[in-house]
């Protein structure tokens, strides 16, 4: 899932400040089960800028409420016209839910209210950790069930690097070393002569590099046409 | 001949190779690179120009090398992975062909946090780029030189033609991974290794075992690292935090002695320490040579160039052998 963080409230404040109604919207599915951007986290957000706001004198309206995803327009549909009474939408979402809101909202802003993090997992409650840099071609198969674009600070295909220090990286003591984690795995998998070959330079047009990306299912976008011309011809016949 | 560098040929020849290192000034002065220059001239068969290593900003690898090349020492360009793409890579590899340039050490570089281990403040908020890593870069440089081709496929009316160096950390950790690691570098193409400073003259010793077993002595040129210690102090923190290295207690305590040696005066403690230092270099320099596969040295005075003479002349390395100019 999608890890967001807390944003330091100081720099919440200094985005809203200027503003009249202002709604933190919520987003109930990848921030909330990260305790950065759900309905409770909204609501604490809402509370510490109303507070502020009446310690510097501002005359402002702080709202909060939320939906279960920002990245679907079925879930925001419906409260579109309670978002369009607020001159601005503090969204705790992640970074995509922030631009998917923002391309529908016309003229009111949408402000991001957390940083988005990484792709992560739940390692221990509270504790979560990057595992996945979608960098859209995946080799997992390769490096023993563990990425080395995503856990290796220099993101190596032919690693480990001379920096390996104790199974740590040299950037900091507290980060594991990726490729000594696959080396370790492959061991156990018995299948560390694989590593001996060498994995050519990658086509990073999969990922970031090629510019934004998309997805785009045929049959899907086929099926779900099919099923509007249906349901028009079938109100024509009415 | 690959490239022709008197690397290359002292190589050839059979004689140990000597490489010591030149580390760019964080200026744009030249005169810091002339006087290195000149201070290692003669007593290497060519010099590594560090390409700003630690994570520091310093005079290109490139630009040292050329202006070291004019002073009359055999640069080894280093390329790290960190800073640049495939295209701005072998942009710079045409342009340090263009120049002179037939020696280059394919490394991964350092990470941008490293900030000279915190000692200055450095760029930890610079974006790495790492669109191939050491083994691909290698075999770039083989693609470019024995097909005439980039990376990318389109053609080069005139190749450039380094001799292919990558390094090696033979005790670095996961240490049974290491020989591997070795095997795919020299499987990618490089033509001679440069270790990281080895201390613990056993490990390495039993890690060039089954580096003779999987033949690879036979396909690179290995260049035993050995890292001048200057005090008591770097070596234990060589010890305790460069990654690969390991210094035995027997070493640190040799430091040790001579520095206590020094009662309180300071002065006497350094000069003391460095004498030590170099006396240890010397032996390194030699149970390195004497380990069976390994075809030269490559000795890291960092900050330190004056100390190359008196170590290449007491381990009998001295003058180096010179060939006719073609």
């Amino acid at each position: 899932m999608i890890i967001g963080s807390q944003k330091p409230i100081d720099e919440i404040w200094g985005m809203v400040k200027d503003f009249h109604k202002v709604l933190v919207f919520g987003c109930n599915t990848c921030v909330a089960i990260c305790h950065a951007g759900g309905e409770k986290e909204a609501e604490t957000i809402a509370t510490l800028l109303r507070m502020r706001a009446s310690q510097e004198g501002k005359e402002m309206t702080v709202d909060f409420s939320s939906v279960m995803r920002h990245c679907e327009p079925e879930y925001f549909v419906p409260v579109m016209d309670d978002l369009k009474k607020y001159d601005l939408i503090l969204s705790t979402a992640c970074g995509v839910g922030v631009n998917f809101l923002s391309d529908r909202t016309g003229t009111i802003p949408v402000y991001p209210g957390i940083n988005t993090s990484f792709y992560g997992a739940v390692e221990s409650p509270g504790d979560f950790v990057e595992l996945c840099a979608g960098c859209g071609n995946c080799i997992l198969h390769l490096t023993g069930g563990i990425c080395p674009i995503a856990r290796c600070s220099k993101t190596l295909m032919n690693g480990p690097c001379g920096g390996t220090n104790k199974g740590k990286c040299e950037v900091s003591k507290d980060i594991d070393c990726a490729w000594y984690l696959i080396v370790e795995r492959m061991k156990k998998l018995g299948t560390l002569e694989k590593l001996a070959e060498i994995q050519p330079a990658r086509n990073w047009s999969t990922s970031r590099d090629g510019g934004p990306r998309r997805v785009s299912l045929e049959h899907i976008r086929a099926y779900e046409e099919q099923e509007e011309k249906k349901t028009e011809s079938e109100g024509g016949k009415k | 001949m690959k490239s022709g560098s008197n690397l290359e040929k002292v190589l050839k020849s059979g004689q140990p190779a000597v490489t010591a290192e030149l580390g760019p000034p964080m200026s744009a002065d030249p005169h810091e690179v002339i006087k290195k220059a000149n201070i290692l001239k003669g007593f290497c068969d060519a010099a590594n120009i560090t390409d700003c290593q630690t994570a520091v900003v310093r005079i290109s690898s490139i630009a040292a090398a050329a202006i070291a090349l004019r002073e009359g020492l055999e640069p080894v360009m280093q390329m790290t992975c960190r800073d640049r793409n495939r295209i701005a890579m072998q942009a710079d590899l045409l342009g340090a062909s263009a120049l002179g340039l037939k020696n280059c050490l394919c490394l991964a570089g350092d990470h941008q946090s490293f900030s000279a281990a915190g000692r200055l403040k450095g760029h930890p908020g610079a974006k790495n780029v790492y669109d191939v890593d050491t083994c691909q870069l290698v075999g770039i440089l083989k693609k470019m030189r024995d097909e005439s081709k980039q990376e990318g496929g389109d053609p080069l009316e005139v190749a450039p033609k380094f001799f292919i160096g990558a390094s090696w950390t033979p005790m670095g950790d996961p240490i049974d991974i290491r020989p591997m690691n070795l095997l795919k570098k020299v499987n990618a193409g490089a033509d001679f290794i440069q270790t990281q400073g080895i201390y613990d003259i056993e490990l390495f010793r039993s890690q060039m075992e089954k580096i003779r077993k999987m033949g690879l002595h036979e396909k690179t040129a290995i260049l035993g690292g050995v890292i001048v210690p200057k005090s008591a102090m770097m070596l234990k923190y060589m010890d305790s935090s460069v990654a690969g290295v390991s210094v035995p207690k027997a070493l640190i305590e040799r430091m040790n002695k001579a520095k206590e040696a020094a009662g309180d005066d300071k002065k006497k403690a350094r000069e003391l320490q460095e004498a030590e230092g170099i006396k240890l270099a010397v032996e390194l320099v030699q149970q390195v040579l004497e380990t069976p596969g390994v075809r030269g040295v490559h000795i890291q005075a960092i900050e330190w160039e004056s100390a190359i003479e008196g170590i290449v002349k007491a381990a009998g390395l001295y003058p180096r052998p010179t060939f006719p100019t073609e």
